[in-house]
């Protein structure tokens, strides 16, 4: 279980390899998190910066609790009350946050490539929380672990998404990812919502909500960003639920056990109905805990490994010695 | 002062000749092969190229406002080192130039400490907030050689008939920056499949078409010629071709970098790479260089911009648009369209010296005898990378660095004074 990276910017800079090591880390780390005792001792000794720029509250709080199973110090950075505030620049901040030795720098920004502007001036791993549109990856490798806790296999599954793709780091990073690990994405959402040329990373556009989710495998409402609609994208969230919104009828045209997912926060009635958020297929609160296995997956194999020493089963598979782990 | 230049292959926009070059207390006397007379100065030119000084119709030197980026004193150093012996600088300067107190402090600053000649473009419109008539015939009598709001497109289309209307009674080109901003939005980048990938919002082609088709449109029903900056698309270079083809009294220029890098130098961020309009597509570079190739481009400018590190070193939304351009813009013209085979040497020197000075109406771009001695000599047979911490300039800021070129600026002669000499600043 290997990743050769010094910091996770995004998907699309991991291989099919390293996307399979981090989920199989990940089943190991959920054992962990279900067991009596979560701490580790992983990070022992090293220190994790929650630095982020955006307001976010699951993201935020699952690395802490990630950093803290696995035995890291953490420290949050509130930006809005930091030296950001008085104009420090985001490199002159990263390079004070690795001079004060930190190993693993969370970065949410809401621009685009702001974690790979910051991973270039620091030492410490760049975990990218979120960037701008570009890219969400935890986000994406922990709806990739659910689906395939579920199905054992993410290929050839057809995975529906629905909504505003244009602002969408998630499915920007789940595209991605799914096409990688041989599933098959496919969007919808209104015309104004759909970014130029998208089929190129590896989604197809379906002409209609009900084509969307047909046969679908997986069906994943994304978070209409009611913020960044001071362009007047769509004319009005009514309007957009009639025709854009997941609901139990339309979902009826996908599998019966098709899998109902949402990266949260969900605004109620708008992108999905409270029965589908609610409903028996929805795995929304599951997401939620696999974010947190992901992350420590994440950071075991950036910064935790060399605490640790891996055992190799004869078979070929490798194993982390949980038990001897725990404090 | 009497210069000798022996042996050199003088290329004008209508010969290309081995001639020996005699000037005269600032002026070009004699052009004739083999002539030889008394010198203060002897330059050996075997093997280089002698040319009109190049002429930019399209820079920003900084000043006043932003000395920290360039200067009239770094900015024409710099535009020396290209090979330009005249520049014509852009009004969105602090405060804007918008009117004859700035032209004119423009012009003392350029005439005292300035090493080329400096000719200032004076706003269109006040504050170039596109609302009302900047004092453009004042800033005529304090000498702009032309008028544009570059960087800001007037949107307001009656106002830009005003202005066409206007600047027409001062004979002043009108230069127009063409983005619909509202199409525009916030882009940072080209739309396309790159900036989907990228997560950063994209600039479409049509903002800058539609405001080339509106320019071409006013330019032909009120009758005013239009001078196009810096073009970058298929269908930018269509309507102008068309337009062209219909009589409408339109010129246009491009610059370096859209015939020679495709939106591909912003993977990964580079904020370097960051220009407005944005680098294109494959398909727009191509189109590029067959509108220079037919003359529907009339002209390359170099849209000089600099910016301090600290304005690029940041998020790519947050990075200055724009890239330097004086001292890569004739090794890479060069490079790319002389020995790429698009168009001959006499024809690189019509769109960089004499078409720039026609468009501005100044009295430059001519290599011819009686005319003031603005002369660059270029050696065409030395291949080198582009190191930008060899720039004269005050600010790096290109994504040139590294580059594979051919050719180098060996001396620059403004008005019979040697300034760069040996490739190397000498004043």
């Amino acid at each position: 279980m290997t990743i050769n990276k010094k910091d996770i910017l995004g998907i699309a800079e991991l291989s099919r390899d390293e996307i399979t090591s981090i989920l199989d880390t990940a089943s190991i780390m959920k054992r962990i998190i279900q067991s009596g005792d979560k701490k580790t001792n992983y990070l022992r000794g090293k220190t994790v910066l929650i630095l982020f720029y955006e307001n976010s509250t699951r993201t935020r709080v699952s690395f802490e609790l990630a950093a803290k199973y696995m035995g890291a110090d953490t420290i949050n950075i509130n930006v809005s009350v930091s030296s950001v505030a008085k104009g420090e620049t985001l490199v002159d901040t990263g390079k004070t946050l690795n001079s004060m030795g930190a190993d693993v720098i969370v970065i949410r920004h809401n621009m685009s490539g702001a974690p790979h502007l910051l991973a270039k001036h620091v030492n410490a791993s760049v975990i990218n929380a979120g960037d701008g549109m570009h890219e969400h990856p935890t986000q994406a490798l922990l709806d990739m672990f659910t689906i395939r806790e579920y199905y054992k296999t993410l290929s050839g599954l057809k995975v529906a998404i629905i909504g505003d793709i244009y602002h969408s780091r998630v499915a920007r990073s789940n595209i991605i990812g799914l096409a990688k690990m041989g599933a098959k994405p496919v969007i919808y959402g209104p015309a104004t919502l759909i970014p130029p040329e998208i089929e190129k990373m590896g989604a197809k556009i379906a002409p209609t909500i009900n084509d969307a989710l047909y046969q679908a495998d997986v069906v994943m409402g994304l978070r209409m960003q009611l913020e960044r609609q001071k362009n007047a994208l769509f004319p009005s969230k009514s309007e957009y639920a009639r025709f854009f919104g997941i609901n139990q009828v339309n979902l009826s045209l996908a599998k019966k056990d098709a899998l109902w997912m949402h990266p949260g926060p969900v605004n109620r009635g708008v992108e999905m109905t409270s029965g589908v958020i609610d409903g028996f297929n929805s795995v929304i609160n599951e997401q939620v805990t696999n974010g947190v296995a992901v992350r420590m997956a994440l950071l075991y194999l950036l910064a935790g490994r060399e605490n640790m020493k891996v055992s190799r089963h004869a078979s070929g598979t490798v194993d982390i010695p949980v038990q001897e782990a725990c404090v | 002062m009497k210069i000798l230049i022996k042996n050199g292959i003088v290329v004008t926009d209508e010969y290309e000749k081995r001639q020996n070059v005699f000037i005269e207390n600032g002026i070009v006397s004699r052009i004739e092969e083999n002539y030889s007379a008394d010198a203060d100065m002897v330059l050996d030119a075997d093997g280089l190229y002698v040319l009109p000084g190049l002429v930019d119709a399209h820079c920003h030197l900084r000043d006043p406002g932003y000395e920290y980026k360039e200067d009239i004193v770094s900015g024409t150093r710099s535009a020396a080192m290209g090979g330009f012996t005249s520049v014509a600088c852009m009004p969105n300067t602090n405060p804007v130039a918008d009117n004859k107190t700035v032209i004119r402090y423009i012009i003392d600053k350029a005439n005292r400490e300035g090493v080329v000649h400096v000719f200032p473009i004076g706003a269109m419109t006040k504050g170039l907030r596109g609302e009302e008539l900047a004092e453009i015939g004042e800033m005529k009598e304090a000498g702009i050689v032309g008028v544009s709001d570059d960087g800001r497109c007037v949107e307001n289309s009656s106002v830009m008939k005003k202005v066409m209307l206007y600047a027409r009674m001062f004979n002043l080109p009108v230069i127009c920056h063409c983005e619909d901003s509202r199409l525009s939005e916030d882009g940072v980048m080209n739309e396309g499949a790159l900036s989907t990938e990228m997560g950063l919002r994209g600039i479409s082609k049509a903002a800058e078409e539609i405001m080339i088709a509106r320019d071409v449109i006013l330019s032909k029903r009120f009758d005013v010629p239009v001078h196009i900056c810096h073009v970058s698309t298929v269908l930018g270079v269509e309507i102008i071709r068309y337009a062209k083809r219909t009589g409408v009294k339109v010129t246009a220029e491009t610059c370096p970098h859209y015939f020679t890098l495709t939106e591909r130098a912003c993977a990964g961020y580079n904020t370097l790479a960051k220009v407005n309009p944005p680098l294109r597509n494959e398909e727009d570079v191509e189109a590029i260089i067959r509108g220079l190739c037919d003359g529907t481009i009339d002209i390359i400018a170099t849209d000089h911009a600099p910016h301090h590190m600290d304005e690029k070193n940041v998020e790519f939304d947050k990075a200055a648009n724009g890239m330097v351009g004086f001292e890569t813009a004739l090794p890479l013209s060069y490079t790319v369209l002389v020995k790429g085979g698009h168009i001959s040497m006499r024809e690189l020197v019509r769109k960089m010296s004499t078409k720039p000075a026609e468009i501005l109406g100044i009295d430059k771009g001519r290599l011819i005898e009686g005319k003031m001695a603005d002369i660059t000599i270029f050696n065409p047979n030395v291949d080198y990378q582009i190191d930008i911490s060899k720039f004269v300039s005050k600010s790096k800021n290109s994504p040139f660095h590294g580059f594979h070129v051919s050719g180098k600026v060996v001396a620059t002669i403004v008005n019979g004074r040697i300034v760069v000499k040996d490739g190397e600043l000498v004043v």
